[in-house]
């Protein structure tokens, strides 16, 4: 009994995404997909007590199958002649593993198409991709549940509507539409590293441990994506702090406070592996391979005073040619100040000014470097501006522990 | 909004237009092209509302807006990734931008 249960739930984390990509590829709607998807694992929580099949993924797609065909009967009152051709003749491959075009890389750009909103993106990926239900996406991103239920339900129509095309793009439309793809894992990946809400939880390692799931499958679709393989190092490296970044009193701990015995050794062997595996590859690296690089250089120091700065700052470098942004360049001027002083990293802040004034982390930037020079009043004004700007309340805590600690 | 429309000077509108009418071509040549036509200004425009009993004619633009249609093309495509490809080339072609929505389907 508790086995059944067991496999339900492994098999609605492991087989949900390419259940739901079959059946969308077949009829051609997602709506029908999702639906006939959610109906096979309430039939497999029916039956499976009675034995699981040996093969549930397939056992579930031919379940799901079987139901959005009897729907489409039921609703077949204004003919539709191309669904009923499609349910009687199907000569579509079977769902099994090992085709470059897997359907879940379909659905994957299906869902991550510019047409939509970004916010509708990431919920549509969320909801098709991962499994998660309504609620729970509309939960990590603190909107009513009935909202969520609504940008899902017009992203679907959008796609049936407008016609957007239920296929990977071409070759040479594909780094384009990677960019966004990646974007959406990496935003679900942030938000759930430090969620932006007042009320949210601080960390939510279900989203974490969603983007990194999701985007494994990617790396295991698209092998060759250097982009895929650095976001994917990227997360890995990050998450393998998470713990460590949490002191017990619910407080951010930065990275040159955190204890380094907490941090994750298999998820750092795992996302340095990856990193090696790019740098051997040849290729001028992007921004996500060139964001993991920098993570790999910190999680190889075992104490912050031994972490190699000078690289840290040439792939800083490197970064900025390729995305001369402000946060960029913020991020750059922290690693000048360990190797050129606070001094001259502050002065590199003040030209970045006008266009950081309301991102939290210039001003705490700013505050920690006017502290380091000893201008404490200066510092505690900086600080001040921060926590005016911050959202995250363990960031506030952090931020507000660092200013009671300057002294008068 | 200049007499040459929303372009700046002569030279740039005729230079569009030519551009607009090569691209035109280049749709009928690769079967894409249903219909495609300019409209008058925006301030030639009156609406008319017919929904109460006696119908209203009100002079200009129901909106005020600041981008008004300037035309459009009827296209054929497969899909909404050719439609917006097609409609990446009209941009281009006529200098302005162009929003694309599929017909109704009933």
């Amino acid at each position: 009994m508790t086995d059944a249960r067991e496999a339900v739930t492994r098999a609605y984390r492991e087989e949900w995404g390419r259940v739901v990509a079959a059946l969308a590829r077949r009829f051609g709607d997602l709506g029908v997909a999702e639906d006939a998807a959610a109906e096979a694992f309430a039939s497999a929580v029916e039956k499976w007590p009675d034995g699981v099949p040996p093969n549930p993924g397939g056992w579930l797609t031919t379940t799901a199958t079987r139901k959005a065909i009897d729907r489409l009967r039921r609703e077949a009152g204004r003919d539709d002649k191309q669904r009923q051709a499609v349910m009687e003749h199907d000569d579509s491959p079977a769902s099994d593993l090992g085709v470059v075009e897997d359907d879940r890389l379909r659905l994957v750009f299906t869902c991550c198409h510019p047409a939509l909103a970004m916010e509708a993106r990431v919920a549509l990926t969320l909801r098709m991709l991962g499994g998660l239900t309504v609620a729970e996406i509309a939960h990590a991103f603190l909107v009513p549940e009935t909202t969520m239920a609504q940008r899902i339900t017009r992203a679907k129509a959008k796609i049936k509507a407008a016609r957007i095309p239920y296929r990977v793009p071409s070759a040479d439309d594909l780094p384009a539409r990677m960019t966004g793809v990646l974007a959406v894992l990496f935003l679900v990946f942030n938000e759930g590293y430090l969620s932006s809400g007042p009320d949210a939880a601080p960390v939510r390692s279900e989203l974490t441990g969603e983007a990194i799931r999701l985007t494994r499958l990617l790396r295991a679709l698209l092998p060759g994506d250097g982009e895929v393989t650095g976001l994917l190092a990227l997360m890995l490296l990050t998450e393998s702090r998470r713990s460590a970044r949490l002191s017990v009193d619910g407080e951010l701990v930065t990275l040159a406070e955190q204890d380094r015995g907490g941090w994750d050794v298999a998820l750092i062997a795992e996302g340095h592996a990856l990193v090696r595996e790019r740098l051997a590859a040849g290729v001028a690296p992007g921004r996500f391979q060139i964001l993991a690089a920098i993570n790999a250089v910190h999680t190889s120091a075992r104490d912050v005073r031994d972490t190699d700065w000078s690289q840290v700052l040439a792939l800083y470098d490197q970064l900025a040619r390729i995305d001369p942004s402000p946060i960029v360049a913020l991020n750059r001027a922290i690693a000048l100040a360990e190797l050129d002083g606070p001094d001259v990293a502050l002065a590199v802040l003040d030209r970045l000014g006008d266009r950081l004034a309301g991102y939290h982390p210039f001003h705490a930037t700013r505050a920690d470097l006017l502290r380091r020079i000893g201008r404490s009043e200066e510092a505690r004004a900086a600080y001040d501006a921060a926590i005016d700007v911050a959202s995250n309340p363990v960031e506030i805590a952090h931020l507000q522990r660092r200013r009671d600690q300057l002294g008068r | 909004m200049t007499e040459f429309g929303s372009y700046p000077d002569r030279e740039t509108m005729e230079e569009s237009w030519a551009e607009t009418g090569r691209f035109n071509d280049q749709l009928q040549a690769d079967g894409h092209f249903v219909f495609a036509n300019g409209l008058a200004n925006a301030s030639t425009a009156t609406v008319v509302d017919g929904q109460g009993e006696i119908p209203l004619f009100t002079d200009g633009p129901y909106l005020e807006a600041k981008e008004y249609i300037a035309g459009f093309w009827i296209i054929e495509a497969e899909d909404l990734d050719q439609a917006l490809s097609i409609a990446a080339g009209a941009s281009k072609a006529c200098r302005g931008k162009v929003e694309v929505r599929p017909f109704a389907s009933l």
